[in-house]
């Protein structure tokens, strides 16, 4: 069995980008983003900006973690990365399709209707976040500036990846009442605090100035490899002529949108 | 003559192995070599005094091996009887081979996930084995420690220790003491918490584990705990120096090296870095990560513990090697434990109760000012502070220290230890953008590069009487492998530039180099064949955290500096001088090969 997989490995880091195929590396369990049914919103855009293409999508699948782009990108089993980061390093990246924020997650009948970093209540509240392994989410460095540890929980961002949509686990600690609020990345909190039925309530981060140089609203593009240019200029232009189709699509999944540095969503 | 004499030696060797019970008088045998660390001091030290400087100049291969594939070869083999034992890197495979021709005699070939590759924070290695009472013990990456019949290569049992669809690895070498194979976990990095766990012997049963980080039930800190240090007293400290709850993604892995001492019955050991990396997200002493245990082998009681960098900011783990040895500290012989630190400085600890004789720089250290011996801490140096809003240039030395996981040996001849080891500083650059899992964030990265003189990586000699290097080598890479010396006074080590060295114990002269297939970032033995031929054998095969740019299957970009955790930068150079290997190579000076 292995040794099949060995040899289809093979195939696939020997086969050429094929002309009509639209290959893309994608993590096969991490809704809403995207996983093995293709029902995340990156999924579905990447299945629109084929057909803009007239070409068919192939996945390649890894676990979205810190090797990502090595098992995936760069061992040549795909050419399109989407959701990455504008002007990542590293990687070539294309126009941006969309920009969203950190947000707050927390239970509606809780009223909490929290939205600055500032707020004071952040003191005594119990916040979830994501940890990275060797780096952290925007909120916890911002928190950790204000002296804000003692209250925060932290959530490792790939989990248990036995289990489905592992950063999902940060938003079942509010549902559960592990926590009261979570600091999480827009497009995971719309999309759980909408499937959620109407317990959970999710808000924008503002107040977020006095952190800089930390970020909290990111532009979101598609990556290549460096040097891809002729790629990168064919999804450009796809993500141009599509961009309506993309705004209903990350409208549908809850994703809040926001502009920054001139870039428009949609 | 020649014939008898061979079948004696045969026959003795095997009835050692047969009968020996006790893995420390095994080990004392000099033909043999039956744990990587050759003994439970830690020395890897051989009586054998064949190869001296003399006639070193007249080594060459005597036999070859291929362990299969090529990533990262970090183990040592082993050599029990007549039979050598070596395990590849991932996907683990175990070989046993005829140690005087190299005939294989069988290979044991566990079914590791392959999802577990993905879980390995820097590359797939794996230090080696372990042979007691008829059984080779190993660990495999996904989570596996693995007992097979060191006759038949049949699987005696493989339990399960943890998840590493949780992050957790296993990379070490276990240790065997009085029917129990004590076992650590890696993944400091992925918010894994660490810990120790020893095995029976004949069933893989967990007899105990000790926990790095948490209360002290878990931790195993009970009555018999009595640390020498003010810092280290107190109640559930595995709890209280980390924001709440934290400790439970704290890290403290214990992915290195255990050393044993039968006089007491203590086993000692160090504990890796505290996670996250961001030491912002952790205020507090992170107890007990980056920390030296005593702990009783019988029952894993913690006796003492030594935290060396308490709330650690660079990622310096303390999973090296501890050397049981007696030295004279005030003109006394006394009994300690020497641990070359991550953070460049040499320890001298006494063994009974933790108290630090001295620390001295042994690499170029700019992160620490000094380490107070008075107060167990070392002094940081606040100007090199690690935040995640500012950049910090010139910070020595780099997230590997100034020595890793690989081995040093010591010789009681010459009284010297002999150091593999890198010579990298690092930037700290804040604010460079990441994502993970379809999350961007702002996060930090470290640049390394060759620290002051220009050179990467040394192999050197250190009086521990004098508290002083006596010699060094400068390598162009980081001298990732281990080393070993013998009683002939010769010391071996491997650079990743594919030279395997030999040279004089006493003065650091050159007497032989072959270059290998492949870097070296493996371990020496050395061992006598059942020809009466004096053996060396190292595995080559650049990768670990230092070579996986050369690695081709790692898939690293040589143009992207901060790859390997900031590792490549330091390395961009090395596919220039190898790739990849797998192979054994076996030297002697015995006659050259005709076909008999």
């Amino acid at each position: 069995m292995r040794r099949i997989s060995a040899m289809l490995a093979l195939l696939v880091l020997t086969a050429p980008a094929q002309a009509g195929v639209l290959r893309v590396c994608a993590d096969d369990n991490n809704l809403p983003f995207s996983n093995k049914a293709g029902e995340g919103f990156e999924n579905r855009i990447a299945a629109l900006i084929a057909r803009d293409l007239k070409d068919t999508v192939q996945y390649a699948y890894a676990l979205q973690n810190a090797r990502f782009l090595k098992h995936t990108l760069f061992a040549h089993r795909c050419d399109v990365v989407p959701g990455v980061t504008a002007g990542m390093e590293g990687i070539e990246t294309t126009r941006p399709y969309y920009a969203s924020t950190y947000v707050f997650v927390a239970r509606r009948k809780d009223a909490l209707d929290l939205s600055s970093l500032r707020d004071p209540r952040l003191r005594r509240l119990i916040i979830g976040v994501h940890l990275i392994g060797d780096d952290s989410t925007p909120p916890v460095a911002a928190l950790g500036r204000e002296g804000i540890v003692d209250n925060v929980r932290g959530y490792m961002i790939q989990g248990d990846f036995s289990k489905p949509n592992p950063p999902a686990r940060l938003i079942e600690a509010v549902r559960d009442k592990e926590v009261d609020v979570a600091a999480v990345w827009g497009p995971l909190g719309g999309y759980f605090a909408r499937r959620s039925g109407s317990l959970l309530e999710m808000r924008a981060i503002t107040g977020t100035e006095a952190f800089a140089p930390l970020r909290f609203r990111f532009a979101i593009a598609m990556g290549v490899r460096p040097g891809d240019d002729a790629l990168r200029d064919k999804l450009d232009a796809a993500l141009l002529r599509e961009k309506g189709a993309i705004r209903i699509i990350l409208t549908a999944y809850g994703v809040p949108l926001v502009e920054i540095d001139g870039v428009r969503n949609g | 003559m020649r014939l008898l004499l061979c079948a004696l030696v045969a026959l003795l060797a095997l009835g050692l192995a047969a009968t020996a019970a006790d893995l420390g008088q095994l080990a004392r045998d000099d033909k043999q070599w039956v744990m990587p660390q050759k003994n439970y001091a830690n020395t890897r030290f051989s009586g054998l005094k064949q190869i001296t400087p003399d006639n070193a100049a007249g080594l060459h291969v005597a036999w070859s091996f291929s362990v299969g594939t090529n990533h990262g070869q970090e183990a040592a083999p082993i050599v029990v009887g007549d039979t050598m034992y070596v395990v590849g890197a991932y996907p683990n495979e175990l070989f046993a081979l005829d140690a005087t021709t190299g005939d294989l005699k069988w290979k044991y070939s566990p079914r590791v996930d392959p999802s577990s590759q993905g879980e390995a924070c820097c590359d797939v290695v794996n230090r080696g084995e372990v042979f007691d009472n008829g059984k080779i013990f190993f660990n495999t990456l996904d989570d596996h420690t693995v007992a097979v019949d060191a006759k038949t290569g049949k699987e005696v049992w493989a339990v399960k220790l943890g998840e590493f669809t949780k992050g957790m690895t296993l990379t070490m070498a276990p240790l065997a003491v009085k029917g129990k194979i004590l076992v650590g976990n890696s993944g400091g990095e992925m918010g894994v918490r660490g810990w120790l766990t020893a095995l029976d012997e004949n069933s893989g049963k967990i007899a105990w584990r000790a926990y790095s980080v948490g209360p002290d039930k878990d931790v195993l800190i009970g009555p018999r705990f009595h640390p020498y240090y003010k810092d280290a007293q107190g109640k559930d400290l595995g709890v209280k120096t980390w924001p709440p709850g934290r400790w439970q993604v704290g890290g403290g892995p214990v992915w290195g090296w255990i050393a044993y001492d039968p006089a007491t019955n203590l086993v000692f050991y160090g504990t890796g870095n505290p996670g996250p990396w961001n030491p912002d997200e952790r205020p507090g002493d992170n107890k007990w990560t980056t920390t030296i245990f005593a702990r009783d082998a019988d029952t894993g009681e913690a006796v003492w513990a030594d935290q060396l960098n308490p709330h650690d900011l660079y990622d310096y783990d303390e999973v090296n090697e501890n050397l049981l040895l007696d030295l004279p500290i005030g003109g006394k012989p006394t009994h300690v434990l020497v641990h070359p630190g991550r953070d460049g400085f040499m320890f001298v600890i006494d063994r009974a109760t933790g108290r630090i004789y001295s620390a001295d720089a042994y690499d170029t250290i700019t992160s620490e000012k000094s380490f107070d011996i008075k107060a167990g801490r070392p002094v940081m140096n606040p100007a090199l502070r690690t935040m995640s809003n500012k950049n910090v240039t010139g910070i020595c030395p780099a997230s590997p220290g100034a020595k890793d996981w690989q081995p040093t040996a010591y010789s009681p001849l010459t009284r010297l230890l002999y150091i593999p080891h890198q010579h990298l500083c690092m930037d700290y650059e804040a604010s460079e953008v990441g994502y993970i899992a379809g999350t961007p964030y702002i996060g930090a990265t470290v640049d390394m590069y060759a620290g002051p003189g220009n050179y990467r990586g040394e192999f050197a000699a250190w009086d521990l009487t004098q508290r002083k290097k006596v010699w060094a080598i400068h390598e162009k890479f980081p001298v990732w492998s281990g080393t070993m010396v013998t009683a002939g006074n010769i010391a071996v080590y491997g650079t990743m530039d594919r030279w395997f060295k030999v040279v004089d114990a006493r003065s650091g002269k050159l007497l032989y180099r072959f270059h290998a297939p492949s870097g070296f970032i493996g371990q020496p033995i050395t061992y006598q064949g059942a020809d009466g031929n004096q053996y060396i054998a190292m595995l080559s095969g650049v990768g670990g955290w230092a070579g996986a740019l050369a690695v081709k299957s790692a898939g690293l970009d040589p143009r992207v500096r901060n790859g390997a955790l900031g590792y490549t930068g330091a390395m961009g150079d090395l596919p220039a001088f190898t790739s990849g290997g797998s192979t054994l190579l076996v030297f002697s000076l015995g006659a050259a090969n005709a076909p008999h």
